[in-house]
């Protein structure tokens, strides 16, 4: 029923070039190469020419392979028997579970319709003090973790997902190393969270073409769950090997470049994604928790800087922790009203006093005189860092609420902090002399 | 019908070739058939025998050979009673009828009419048979939630024409015949409340433009006291990411002493129009004591939503400010962000393979921006009324650096530069308006020299503080570090505010006129001080009790108490005291 085409009439970077009719945009093949069967995508039309991504790359496709399209675009199979398992960019199993392929569901489907979102108001908790005092995450918010190579990054996703109270998390890995897809995947299973998770891992050895379907699975199936009324984490890591990928396509197809090689419509493509988080009225939601890592620690790089236009803030985790300059939960004022009294001025005087003591210390590296003022100042940074801003911390909200009440009590007089005497009458730690 | 006929050859992107017989217009609607859906898309270039257009939908599953079907039509916007209040997308679609047709999702190929067809409205006759007319004459009016909506000849009617009959007061829905005109010719043509426009045409039937010079008030003190707008003005407000572009938006749209606003969010984040669309009901207007969705229409092509309805969104939304314009309303179109909106145009200039500018934006990005911000202004009407369109446009530029086509573009063309800076806002001093970058052509309501005198002692501030930082506070004299205390007082009480605050949010113009000469002549006095700390000190207090003061009502005692302290405080460190 399905034609089988022959011809393969060019070859370039993973997209390949057949002459065919009847073919329709975003449609799918199936391509026989000297190594292998693999599926690819109609990614443009002109005339009588069909030009496809191979998800597995071109090689070792011949000019005489074959190439038969399949009458539907990208899907995936949408069933509970997801749960628990791992895939790869074209939805494979990436285990020795068998293929699935009951329900099968379009990726990358249309937005959302503005008027019907609601406005988020539920708080996540994650039991790391520089998220939930000072940058509370809240369901439905996209929020990247903006860091360099190198950073722990992968450890605090996975941490934030184990501890943040939701039904279903799911893990879009792009480019991972593979000892890292492993970590995940071990640490899920250690802490008993497998069975509610599932993994589609793109590894930096896969196809390139494989990476740029990672996050519409993901979050097709994430989409599907939050309808069913489940509360879903996704987790995309790294969009900036998505944003790669996107651009290696785009220059093959010999696109114009706009900015340090990416296509011009990277915005467009980033948002499109990032955009599928949501709270739906009256069902469930998604949450997605991104890492892009920035090239040469830049913020400025094309990749970081459309994502910052794009979600609701970011944490810049820099040395192993959560900076609290730079990071920003736009969504915070939504929830930090009413978890504790108390809340936004520990947030907001702590802050404070800590870029006080970022001040003291320049002044103290340039030489000048430490007064008494610098000196406290000096005390409460170091514990800051070590109590609060380290991540190791794993404390609940309240508890961490009453460690910043100890450390500024410690550290300060009631009036030298700031802080309406109102609360100070009913938080102020008493003096233990 | 003619023998126009067409059928798709190529598919890259949004863009689709399509290989016609007949006719065709640049800028014509076309939809294409695919799987049983007619897809909206725009003629953007013709070639031989084969037209480009941009789709306004996804083009997955499009077919070389699938069928066009050609609407004769530019892309218009129907302009009627019912626009406000709505919610549309950048094709004039109500969203919240798609949401309760189609439910969660904004699937392609629905298109639904943007005005009512069953509303009936109130409509009383103005014009009497044998009146001569001209195109935005007004007709008859039908009341509009609170406003008079006119019923004017539509802006197409070129030439003069003849009221032949006209239907008496009463009820009646947009599509109704309600009057008959004739041209000279004796051709006779059916009028109704509602008709339609092409979004890409400005509407010009206005007797002159008129210098902008009215302030409009958006109760911001940086805005309205260093960097005012006119009404009929123009301004953009570029910034980094989390500078606080969308809260001032967000902010101006509440308090802008206008009639009408016009959000376009254009490419933004959909969360900021849920907040807008939620809230906005439930916050009334101090100007009416109605809800200020009651003035308010939303233009939203968020960033998820196909891309070439966004490049749309802007044209839509300055189409409608202009419609309410001709009846002599003050409307203020606010866009965020004017960045997406040329990001739009260069992906399809990318498509095109057009020969790239700077940044691959396409060479005519100048030309369309001024040409977007040119539709702004205040005009003399038919009837000897006024009636102006501010545009305010937020920009995005890559990397928060100023030097890039876009922002450069808009400069050249806007009357005000609401410049927002990163380290302001790392510092939270919001509104992050840059005070020292930033400029306005445009007169404001305070003095203009006391103005400048203000912004001289924020210049000669900030160069003492770029000197303390490398000699140190120790070798700094008196007088430089006064001046340096008194910019940090002008910054912290004065251009600093709180837009979560109920008070201090919003500023009304005799407030602002009081408090600021209050705080000139704070700046202005010569003071003495026995030494820096005792200067700090005073500073300190100063601007502690000076921001109470932006707290308290103006009407409440408390307003004049602190007055008194701050004229207190003022007498005691006065040097001839």
């Amino acid at each position: 029923m399905h034609k089988v085409y022959h011809r393969i009439e060019q070859i370039a970077g993973n997209v390949i070039t057949v002459t065919a009719s009847g073919v329709a945009n975003g449609e799918l093949a199936q391509v026989v190469g000297t190594l292998g069967v693999s599926l690819a995508q109609v990614i443009r039309l002109d005339k009588d020419k069909v030009y496809l991504q191979v998800f597995a790359g071109s090689r070792g496709i011949a000019t005489d392979g074959q190439v038969r399209f399949l009458g539907h675009t990208m899907d995936v199979s949408f069933t509970d028997a997801l749960l628990g398992r791992v895939f790869n960019g074209s939805g494979q199993p990436r285990d020795n579970g068998p293929a699935l392929d009951e329900n099968r569901i379009p990726i990358g489907g249309p937005s959302v319709n503005p008027a019907k979102r609601i406005i988020p108001r539920k708080m996540v908790r994650t039991g790391i003090p520089m998220i939930d005092v000072f940058n509370s995450l809240v369901e439905s918010q996209k929020l990247p973790i903006f860091a360099a190579a190198g950073e722990p990054y992968n450890e605090l996703l996975a941490r934030i997902a184990l501890q943040a109270e939701v039904d279903i998390i799911i893990l879009g890995g792009m480019g991972l190393k593979h000892d890292d897809y492993l970590q995940f995947r071990d640490t899920l299973e250690a802490h008993g969270a497998l069975s509610r998770s599932i993994l589609f891992v793109h590894t930096a050895a896969d196809p390139t073409v494989e990476c740029q379907m990672v996050p519409d699975m993901a979050l097709a199936v994430a989409e599907q769950f939050a309808l069913q009324n489940k509360r879903v984490l996704v987790l995309l890591t790294d969009m900036t090997s998505f944003a790669d990928a996107l651009k290696e396509i785009a220059i093959t197809m010999e696109q114009i470049p706009s900015n340090r090689g990416y296509p011009g419509d990277l915005y467009s493509q980033l948002a499109s994604r990032y955009e599928k988080a949501v709270d739906f009225e009256g069902a469930g939601s998604i949450t997605i928790l991104a890492v892009t890592t920035m090239p040469g620690d830049d913020v400025t790089h094309p990749v970081p800087d459309n994502t910052g236009y794009i979600t609701e803030g970011q944490f810049y985790l820099r040395h192993g922790r959560i900076e609290p300059f730079g990071s920003l939960s736009r969504l915070k004022q939504q929830v930090n009203a009413r978890t504790r009294e108390d809340h936004r001025t520990v947030m907001n005087t702590m802050i404070q006093l800590y870029a006080s003591f970022k001040e003291t210390l320049e002044k103290q590296s340039m030489g000048f005189r430490m007064s008494a003022w610098d000196n406290k100042l000096l005390k409460y940074g170091a514990r800051f860092e070590k109590e609060m801003m380290d991540l190791s911390v794993n404390i609940p909200l309240e508890a961490a609420l009453d460690l910043g009440w100890q450390i500024m009590a410690d550290c300060f007089e009631p009036e030298e902090t700031g802080i309406p005497s109102k609360l100070v009458a009913s938080f102020w730690p008493k003096k233990t002399a | 019908m003619s023998q126009k006929s067409g059928r798709v050859v190529a598919v890259n992107g949004n863009m689709v070739s399509i290989g016609f017989q007949g006719n065709v217009a640049m800028n014509e609607v076309v939809y294409v058939l695919s799987k049983g859906k007619r897809l909206k898309s725009e003629i953007i270039r013709v070639k031989g025998s084969e037209a480009q257009a941009q789709v306004y939908e996804i083009t997955k599953g499009i077919r070389i050979g699938d069928e066009v079907e050609f609407s004769e039509e530019m892309l218009s916007v129907e302009l009627g009673p019912g626009l406000l209040g709505q919610i549309y997308d950048g094709l004039q679609n109500p969203l919240p009828e798609i949401a309760e047709q189609k439910g969660f999702f904004l699937e392609s190929g629905v298109y639904l009419r943007a005005l009512s067809r069953s509303k009936r409205w109130s409509f009383s006759p103005q014009a009497k048979p044998g009146d001569i007319l001209r195109r935005g004459d007004c007709i008859g009016s039908v009341p509009e939630l609170h406003f008079t909506h006119k019923i004017m000849l539509p802006f197409d009617f070129f030439g003069e024409w003849t009221l032949a009959d006209i239907v008496p007061a009463g009820e009646y829905g947009v599509e109704d015949a309600i009057a008959h005109v004739r041209d000279q010719r004796g051709v006779e043509r059916e009028l109704r409340m509602m008709f339609s426009w092409p979004v890409k045409r400005a509407v010009d039937c206005y007797v002159e433009r008129l210098k902008p010079k009215q302030p409009m008030v958006t109760k911001t003190r940086i805005i309205d006291t260093f960097f005012p707008v006119a009404k009929g003005g123009t301004y953009c407000i570029p910034g980094p990411f989390g500078a606080g572009k969308t809260v001032l938006q967000q902010v101006t749209s509440r308090n802008a002493d206008v009639d009408i606003v016009i959000l376009a969010a254009c490419g933004e984040r959909a969360g900021e129009v849920v907040e807008t669309l939620k809230e906005f009901p439930q916050i009334s207007d101090p100007r009416t004591g109605r809800s200020l969705m009651e003035r308010t229409i939303i233009i939203c092509n968020t960033s998820s939503m196909p891309v070439a309805s966004r490049e749309a969104s802007v044209y839509t939304a300055v189409t409608i400010a202009e419609y309410y314009r001709q009846m002599g309303l003050d409307v203020l179109l606010l866009a965020d962000s004017t960045s997406r909106w040329a990001q739009a145009m260069r992906e399809m200039s990318g498509r095109l393979e057009e020969i790239p500018g700077e940044e691959a934006f396409p060479a005519y990005l100048e030309s369309l921006i001024a040409g977007f911000y040119e539709r702004a202004g205040l005009v003399l009407l038919n009837d000897g009324e006024t009636g102006s369109v501010t545009i305010g446009g937020a920009v995005s530029p890559a990397g928060g650096n100023f030097e890039e086509p876009v922002t450069q573009a808009t400069l050249k063309v806007v009357g005000a530069f609401h410049g927002l800076n990163r380290e302001r806002s790392d510092a939270r001093r919001y509104p992050a308006i840059h005070p020292l970058d930033s400029w306005s052509k445009y007169p404001g309501m305070v003095d203009a020299k006391q103005v400048e005198e203000a912004r001289d002692v924020l210049r000669r501030g900030n160069e003492v503080n770029q000197m303390m930082k490398v000699v140190g506070e120790e070798g700094t004299s008196i007088e430089d570090f006064v001046m340096f205390l008194k910019s940090e007082f002008l910054d912290a009480a004065y251009l600093q505010q709180n837009s979560f605050h109920d008070v201090d949010a919003a500023t009304d113009a005799d407030r602002q006129t009081y408090v600021f000469a209050k705080i000139h002549k704070i700046l202005h006095a010569r003071m003495f001080f026995p030494d820096k700390d005792a200067a700090r000190r005073w500073f300190l207090q100063l601007t502690a009790v000076t921001k109470d003061w932006n707290l308290v009502l103006m009407k409440s005692p408390e307003f004049k108490q602190l007055e008194e302290r701050l004229d207190g405080m003022l007498a005691e460190v006065l040097e001839n005291a």
